[in-house]
């Protein structure tokens, strides 16, 4: 007799949707996932069934609102793997701006009735509240990492993530480089790869929406993006944007948001 | 070798139509992204006429004048390394059996022959040393040997360093001295040619060449001169070895690694590091996969992996790495530095770190 199928289960929180489209995107291989796990909630797809026990959770989407973290608590306690999906419940995603802001003033300001908003104040990343195995990084991720992912589980290995930066992969691809060839301040030397080096592929500066790399120097290249004309409150913008909530990238647009309103002599 | 001869310019495409009537596809230097770079020529009309570089650690910008030259440039970000050692490909497939039994399937790349136009003489120097690397050892690798079989090299000797450039002080031009099969050198009115191997002697034989007038081998025997002599950048020619194994723990290590990105763009575009990782790839149902092989370099994490351990977590080591190897254990591995004066790791590096400058920091003063 078969062994019974692994069951899976696509969660969401504060979040655009886009990262569930690396799902809904797979075309045939959708339908081979279907036939590899039993795919018991996935509300964007069909499947409702929010509170099954399942061995492989994704979740997409940060933790914003009170109801968020009773819920994702009670997803850890139904699933073997839990693993985030992108910028938003990797990082907290580019809401997590809000952190940096004075939310309850702006909700103040938007709402005729601001009563009726019951959010945190915060935007915070799953890893914030409950124990996380695996972190997909991207915004949106990609079919390949999430597939990746379920491949190596399903054969009882932990899957192996990206370390390097966008850099290599934009080498790969024989891309010239922005930063040296037009003075574009790029943030692929501190970026995560996944993506394919998309942005230099097309002429454009990476602005870092796979998060940060390992080991990077958010220092060093937060100086270079000086020396390339940006002003200090243009470079804190670089790294104060979808991935604004990941620590190196915090700690360097904060320092950079100081040397706007405090230059040193 | 017959005595060279001269091709006049309206006559380059000749060169083209003999290369390509000899079954060669011809990749030559064409703009792209603001870059020269290696791509499939249709015509002569691809090349980058008119075309100068100007490059700075950390920089590189082109401009055009009305000058009928075509080869009026230092080097850009690659030349033949990713035509031969590929950036990414897959080396074997595999694939389970009804009865799970797992079979391997090499996967070789098609052989084409190739002919690339314009290569400097600091890359033919990369090429041999990529040459003893992959193939001269016990275990010659069959991929990069089947592109290296099937590759017709045309050389243009160089009149236009860079500032970032500093091949004369490495010995390893600008003057294509060997390795090729055709070398051009470049005049206002056409190319100087010789031959330098058995398949460039039959390729120049069909060319229909004029005789050469000694006043313009002497014009271009001055300006590959005075190339050498513009070089503003140099290498110390001697062995680094010893210099650099005994300042290993020099503050000029932890200098630079806090200015170095660990980004790798150094390492890739550098014509003679050849590292490089392996992975595999299986299909989503498990029943096959590709084991690819992709560039990779001292400065990433996985390099320096081994058995749940990270040898060289921080870039200091990293950056350490990767000039004791270049310039110094080379010489162990195969007698002379890795390192042919290109300059590119100095323009592509993307905060200008400059390899000729941490050289001479570390090994300069005396921390042993
Ligand atoms: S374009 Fe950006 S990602 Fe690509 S090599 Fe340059 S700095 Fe790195
Ligand atoms: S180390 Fe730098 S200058 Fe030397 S060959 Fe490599 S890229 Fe060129
Ligand atoms: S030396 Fe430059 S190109 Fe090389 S890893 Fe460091 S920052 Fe990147």
């Amino acid at each position: 007799m078969a062994a019974a199928k692994a069951r899976l289960a696509v969660h969401k929180f504060s979040s655009c949707d886009g990262c569930q489209l690396a799902f809904l995107n797979l075309g045939e291989d959708l339908l081979r996932l279907a036939e590899l796990v039993e795919i018991v909630h996935f509300a964007e797809a069909g499947p409702v069934d929010p509170e099954a026990p399942v061995d492989i959770a994704f979740v997409e989407g940060s933790i914003s609102t009170p109801e968020d973290e009773e819920r994702i608590r009670q997803i850890r306690k139904n699933s073997r793997w839990l693993i985030t999906i992108g910028a938003c419940a990797t990082a907290g995603g580019l809401q997590a701006l809000r952190n940096l802001a004075d939310g309850p003033g702006w909700i103040a300001e938007i709402y005729a009735q601001p009563g009726y908003i019951h959010s945190l104040a915060t935007s915070t990343p799953i890893a914030a509240h409950v124990p996380v195995d695996l972190e997909l990084w991207g915004c949106p991720v990609n079919g390949r990492q999430v597939l990746g992912a379920v491949r190596a589980l399903l054969f009882g290995v932990v899957p192996a993530l990206e370390q390097d930066k966008v850099c290599l992969e934009c080498k790969r691809h024989q891309a010239v480089c922005v930063l040296v060839a037009k003075g574009l301040p790029c943030m692929g030397p501190v970026t995560l790869a996944g993506c394919g080096a998309l942005c230099p592929r097309f002429g454009r500066d990476c602005y870092a929406c796979y998060g940060p790399a390992e080991n990077p120097n958010a220092a060093a290249l937060g100086r270079r993006l000086e020396g390339l004309g940006l002003v200090p409150e243009a470079v804190a913008r670089r790294f104060l944007f979808i991935n604004n909530g990941a620590p190196d990238f915090a700690e360097a647009g904060r320092h950079w948001q100081e040397q706007a309103h405090d230059p040193e002599p | 070798m017959a005595e060279p001869g001269f091709l006049p310019r309206p006559r380059f495409r000749h060169l083209l139509a003999a290369l390509t009537a000899a079954g060669y596809r011809c990749l030559g230097p064409k703009v792209r992204d603001g870059a020269i770079v290696y791509e499939e020529l249709d015509s002569a009309d691809d090349l980058p006429r008119g075309v100068h570089d100007h490059q700075q650690p950390g920089a590189y910008r082109l401009q055009r004048d009305d000058s009928p030259r075509c080869f009026a440039w230092a080097n850009g970000p690659q030349a033949l390394k990713p035509l031969l050692f590929a950036p990414r490909e897959i080396l074997w497939t595999s694939a389970a059996g009804s009865d799970g039994a797992i079979a391997f399937h090499p996967q070789m790349p098609e052989a084409l022959p190739t002919a690339v136009i314009g290569v400097r003489a600091c890359d033919l120097a990369a090429l041999r040393l990529q040459d003893q690397h992959f193939l001269e050892g016990p275990f010659p690798d069959p991929h990069y040997g089947v592109r290296r079989g099937n590759l017709f090299l045309v050389a243009v000797h160089c009149t236009h360093p860079a500032a970032t450039c500093f091949c004369a002080s490495t010995g390893d031009g600008p003057r294509a001295e060997s390795g090729f099969d055709l070398a051009l050198a470049e005049l206002d009115e056409g190319f100087i040619v010789t031959a330098g191997s058995p398949k460039g002697e039959v390729l120049f034989g069909q060319l229909l060449l004029e005789a050469l007038d000694p006043a313009q081998q002497a014009t271009a025997d001055g300006e590959i001169a005075a190339a050498a002599q513009a070089q503003q950048r140099t290498l110390p020619s001697r062995n680094l070895r010893d210099s650099l194994f005994a300042n290993l723990h020099h503050p000029r290590w932890d200098d630079v690694a806090q200015r170095c990105l660990s980004c790798a763009n150094c390492s890739s575009v550098c014509p003679t590091c050849f590292c490089h990782a392996e992975m595999e790839e299986p299909a989503l149902d498990g029943s096959h996969s590709a084991h690819y092989r992709q560039w990779d370099s001292c400065f990433t994490e996985g390099h320096s992996y081994i058995h749940g351990i990270v040898i060289r977590a921080d870039t200091r080591l990293r950056y350490r790495q990767w000039l004791t190897h270049k310039l110094g254990s080379w010489h162990d591995q195969y007698g002379r530095s890795g390192c042919v004066g290109c300059g590119r790791c100095i323009a592509w590096c993307p905060v200008g770190i400059d390899i000729t400058e941490e050289a001479a920091a570390v090994c300069g003063g005396d921390h042993a």
